[in-house]
Order: structure tokens, then sequence, then C-alpha cells
């Protein structure tokens, strides 16, 4: 019983750090950069929400309040991601040579999280802000126990979206041309994709999802303040790595293997410690598996 | 490259100097007594700065209302660490140094405070510290003081309260791990209510920035307490609070310390809490004389209700003041006699008396949550 609620709020947290992992992992798939100004961008979701859900009536208003709220998360954040792309990363594409083509971006990727953070502190305080509490009640469902609805939401919602955006990768003509990109942006380039354009949406795709991320994860536990996207930017960031970073599947597994392995940890004397064991179960598994559980380490052609 | 490096360090160069020439610009005036504060006037914890700049403020203003002390009048010079431990000892080295105050007052963290603290007793000028709880930061430290009560003495008033007042034998503990405010008053509170007979049926601890705690709170449910001791800050709080009402674990059940003491815990889960106790500094209707006058005198200048910190602020100045009225000289060596010698003090946080430690004697108060409000429970005497 205390094992199968533990089990259900794993999957739920589990779901939101996947969520924010798929974006670190897309871009990863694209540009091979780790972007570290994701989890920034997922803060600054957190706030553009909470001031669009507030603005839209709040707890008055849920169902409209949320969905629109979201949408303009979604939408905000699609917007700073790209800018970030064009302003930051863009320029410094294809310049520099060896080992700088991936270090330069990396670093301004740093620089760039870090500018986001104070940015927000600026504008925003550094006040702890609450959510307005849309969701109320618990669900009492058979076999599993309670489990408040807004956890089955998020439940539910994630699976939808990770089905879809699968369905996006593999369906679709822009999935066609992320995975082209993903395995040779030169030959990419020659068969007529606008690369360009691609890394642009892909960018847009990630960070709408770290939007409904940062909606659902403050819906549900957390307020918003300028730092909030390094704790859970952190473990979505191994979550990708863990699954294989580069490949959606596994950035999902990923995810969900932390959140449920983080409420294990949870129910035992070294509850204060959570982190400590997600990180051996990184080690270890990168130790086993140097790509990742679902990764696939390619072999580079010179 | 070369070149733009060199540019860049003359630019420093330069700017050093100009900044250098410009703080010797002020010199030192004879009419005026100079104390330093050093506070998180920015970054994360910027509120508890601002705060207690606010009290220090209105303590200023009275006594140099009243004619200053022996006729000259009072000057604090305010510097901002940033929220960081190296800017606070580098502030408080640039206040003595540089801008030669007789004593200082700041911080409200104990990690700042013991930065600080260990620069004004190494340049033996007198610190009081407004707020900080942690017990270390007057530990041999002789020219470090604090206003408000230690964590330790914080820990035990709350045990008696749930033992004598409430009358709960079961308690479950609740704390963030690897916070030292959170898990030492986890501790203090353990080591009291123990001797005090009573039972500690779960001890857990989460780590810090969780924000997931309905795994935890299950568990401690489980264990069937009669109340939870959660030493932990008010954000986290609101989080546990909500959640705590899913897994349908009543307010009334929580007993928290200081760290919940911010309008932000009331806004964001006053609902939740609604019943629970906390151990504080500070009431806004305290049954204190000196209390009333204060928040009347505070709300005149600001408009809004003090918080506790702006009230310690206050009080710690107000001691300050009195402690160089009654020094022989107003030197940092006669303002330590005198700070020593504080007994019976009237504060707007209670009574108070400077022990051999140069910690504070005085009164803890006991808060209620009702109707979303701070309310005076009781009060318990530290010991």
């Amino acid at each position: 019983m205390k094992l199968l609620e533990a089990l259900m709020t794993g999957l739920t947290q589990g779901a939101m750090v996947a969520l924010v992992a798929l974006g670190y992992t897309m871009v990863y798939g694209v540009l091979k950069l780790i972007n570290f100004a994701h989890s920034e961008v997922f803060m600054m979701g957190a706030y553009i929400g909470l001031f669009a859900i507030l603005g839209l009536g709040g707890a008055g208003n849920p169902v409209i309040a949320g969905v629109a709220g979201t949408v303009i998360a979604m939408i905000g954040s699609s917007l700073i991601g790209i800018t970030v792309e064009r302003v930051a990363y863009r320029p410094l594409r294809g310049r520099g040579k060896g080992a700088l083509t991936r270090i330069t971006p990396l670093v301004t990727a740093l620089g760039v999280s870090v500018l986001l953070q104070n940015l927000a502190q600026l504008l925003f305080s550094a006040r702890f802000r609450p959510y307005p509490q849309l969701f109320t009640g618990t669900l009492h469902l058979p076999v599993v126990g309670g489990l408040s609805t807004s956890r089955a939401f998020i439940l539910v919602a994630s699976i939808v979206i990770m089905v879809g955006l699968e369905l996006l990768v593999q369906r679709t003509w822009f999935g066609k041309a992320m995975r082209a990109l993903s395995t040779n942006e030169e030959a990419a380039r020659l068969m007529g994709i606008r690369t360009s354009r691609v890394i642009a949406m892909t960018f847009a795709l990630g960070s709408s999802l770290a939007a409904i991320g940062a909606v659902l994860f403050c819906l549900d536990q957390s307020q918003a303040y300028p730092t909030m996207g390094v704790v859970i930017g952190t473990r979505a960031f191994v979550a990708a790595v863990l699954g294989g970073i580069g490949n959606i599947k596994g950035a999902m597994l990923g995810g969900l293997l932390i959140g449920v392995l983080g409420e294990m940890v949870k129910l035992t004397d070294y509850s204060g410690g959570v982190d400590v064991l997600v990180f051996v179960v990184l080690i270890v598994v990168l130790l086993l598996r140097p790509a990742g559980l679902l990764g696939t380490s390619r072999v580079e052609k010179v | 490259m070369a070149m733009i490096s060199r540019r860049a360090f003359t630019l420093a160069a330069a700017s050093l100097t100009v900044f250098t020439l410009g703080a010797s610009g002020c010199t030192k005036n004879s009419d005026e007594i100079v104390v330093g504060a050093y506070l998180s006037l920015s970054g994360s914890d910027s509120t508890f700065g601002t705060d207690t700049k606010d009290g220090i403020e209105l303590a200023v203003q009275e006594v140099n209302a009243a004619g200053g002390i022996k006729g000259k009048k009072v000057k604090v010079l305010y510097e901002d660490d940033k929220s960081t431990p190296q800017e606070a000892s580098n502030k408080v080295r640039q206040l003595i140094d540089r801008d030669k105050v007789v004593a200082l007052l700041g911080e409200v963290a104990s990690s700042r405070s013991m930065a600080g603290g260990l620069i004004a007793n190494t340049k033996k000028v007198p610190m009081v510290t407004p707020s900080s709880t942690a017990v270390e930061v007057t530990k041999d430290r002789e020219w470090v003081f604090r206003t408000c009560f230690t964590d330790a003495q914080q820990g035990d008033v709350a045990a008696r309260f749930v033992w004598e007042t409430l009358k709960k034998k079961k308690v479950g503990l609740f704390y963030a791990a690897q916070d030292n405010y959170s898990s030492g008053l986890a501790q203090s509170f353990k080591d009291s209510f123990k001797k005090l007979g009573g039972e500690i049926v779960i001890d857990k601890g989460f780590q810090s920035k969780e924000t997931n705690f309905t795994t935890y709170l299950n568990e401690i449910k489980g264990a069937k307490p009669e109340a939870i001791f959660v030493p932990i800050y008010y954000n986290d709080m609101v989080q546990v609070a909500r959640q705590a009402k899913q897994a349908d674990i009543p307010g009334t059940m929580f007993i928290g310390g200081d760290g919940w003491d911010s309008a932000d815990l009331t806004e964001g889960a006053g609902a939740e809490l609604e019943g629970a106790y906390f151990t504080n500094h500070y009431a806004p209707d305290v049954p204190w004389p000196n209390s009333a006058a204060f928040l009347k005198a505070f709300k005149g200048k600001y408009n809004h209700d003090p918080s506790s910190l702006s009230a310690q602020g206050y009080d710690a100045a107000r001691l300050l003041f009195d402690a160089i009225t009654r020094a022989s000289e107003p030197t940092p060596a006669g303002i330590k006699a005198a700070l020593e010698q504080t007994k019976d003090f009237q504060g707007a946080t209670g009574t108070l008396t400077i022990d051999k430690e140069h910690n504070a004697n005085k009164p803890i108060v006991v808060v209620q949550i009702k109707a979303k409000k701070f309310t005076y429970h009781s009060q318990l005497m530290s010991k």
C-alpha cells in the first residue's frame, strides 16, 4: 500500500522530469549541444504561466485559466527558447575549429543560464510566488489508493504529450527533418532541409514542453522563484543522460526511473539524500552502458 | 588577445583608483556616532535585509529626534552583503577599516553573522546580531552579541509547549536534513522532548529544495503522531501544508519555528495551516507595552505591519544605542563593556538581559495561525 502510493507519486514526479528532459535531449540530438539554459526557460515558463493564470481569474476560473495559462506559457517559453538560439547559439554555429565547436556554445549556454536567472530576479524579485490552487480533492482509485487530482491529471497529460511527441518525430515531415539533421547536418542541408528553421522549431518544441512541465510542477508542488530551474533542471539533465542523451524514448524512461527511485529512497532512513542515490545510479549505468540505457554509441567518422 | 586583456586591466586599475579616491573622501565627523550595518539588501534573502533595515531606521530616527546620544547624532552606514558570507566579511572589514565605525549591527542569517563576526572579533569592534539563532554565532567570540534567542532555546521551548500546554505525547519530526537551522532545531526539540518523557514516533529528514512531500507525509501519517514538529522555512512550509491537506493531515497537527514567520506563509497556505502553532520572536499583538508603541510608530512610518525581523532590527539598534549611552566613552571597548551589563532592557520583542555567553534571555512567543493571521497565543521564558 505504502509502496504503491510511493510508486504512483514517483511516476507523476518522473513524468514531469521527463517533460523537461525531452528538451535537453532533443536539442542535443540535433545540435550536439547541452543547452544549460533550458532549466531557465523552464523557470520563465513557470512565471509566465503564473501571471497568465492569475490574470485570467486564477482559482475562481480554474478550467479556462489553467488551459489558457498553459498555452500562453508555452508560447512565451517558445519565444524565449527561439530567441536564445537566435542570439546566443546561431552566431557561433560553424565557427571555431576542433574542440572549440563544442566548448564555445557550451560556455555560452552557461552564460545564458546565469543571465536569465538574474533577469528573473531583477524582474520578479527573489520572492517565492505561490500558484493558485486549481486542482483540489483526491481521487480514490482501486488498488493504488489515494491520488490527488492534480497528480492524476499530470500523469494522463504527460503520457498523451509523450505519445504525441513520438508520433510527431516518427510520422511527420518535421520529425523526419529533425532526425535527418541529427544523423548528419551537412547531408541534411544538401538534401534541401532548411536546417536553421528546423533547429529553431526544435528549440520552440523543447521550450514549450518545459513550459507545460513548469506549469504542472507549480500547480502541484512548487512556487515560482528565480532559481527554481536548477532543482528540476539537474534531475532532468541526469534523466536525459541516464536514458541516453539524444534519444527521446530514453529521456522518458530516464525521467520515470529517477522519479520512482527518488520516492523509494524517501521511504528509507536515508530520506535526506535522494540525489545521492540518483547520482550513484547514474554513475553505475554509465559505467556499464556509457551511452545511457537506450543510447547507441556511434563511431565518429573522420 | 593580449591587447584586450591589457586594456581591460588598465580599465580595472583606473576604476579601482577612482573607487578608492571616492571612498577616502568621506571623513569622520566628531559630532556623529557612526555605526555600521551589514545586511542582505539584495540577493536571495533580500527581504531579510530590507525588513531589518526598516526597523533600524526607525530606531535611528527616534534616537536622533530625542536629541541623539549625549548630544551627538547617530549615523548608521548600511552595506549590502548580497546574501553571501564572503561579501559579509568584506563589508565588515570595509566598515571597520575605512569608515571607522564604533559598533556593528548585522546579520540575519547565521552563516553571514559568523563570517562578519569573525572579522569584528579579530578587529575588536562590538557587533550585535538581531536575528541569528545558531548557537555558534556568539560562541568563543567575546565581541559578538545577540538580541534574539538561540536554536537550542527555541527547540526546548517548542518541546515544553507541546508537552505542557498541548499535552501531546507522541510527536513526529520532519525537517530539511542538510540545513543547519532546520536539523539543529529538530535535534534540540528531540532532546528536550525525550527528557520530558515524550516519544518521537517518526524522524524524517528531506533533501533541501525538495518539493514533493507526499511520500514523506503519508509515512508520517502512518506512524500516527499527535503532533508534527516541522522546523523549516516558510517557502517549503507552503508546499508541505498544501500537500498535507491532500493527504488528509489537518493543519492543527503542525508545530513550527521562527522560520515560518513570513506573510507569504499565510498567503500561500493560510487555510491549510489553520490552528497551527509556531515559536517566534514576536507577534503583532503581543501584550507588551513597548510592542504596542513600536507597532504604532512602525505603521506610522511605513504603513504596514512590521515583520518579526523589523522588530528585532529595531530592538538590536535600540539596545546598542542604549549601551552607547551608558558607556563611559563611545569607543568599541567602552560599548562592549556596556553591552555586557545590559539588564532588563525593555524592547519591542520583550524584556531581555544579556547573559555571560552574550546571548539574550528573553521570552519566546508562541504564535497561532487563526483566520490566515498570526495571532499571539502565549509566551514561555527561555532557559
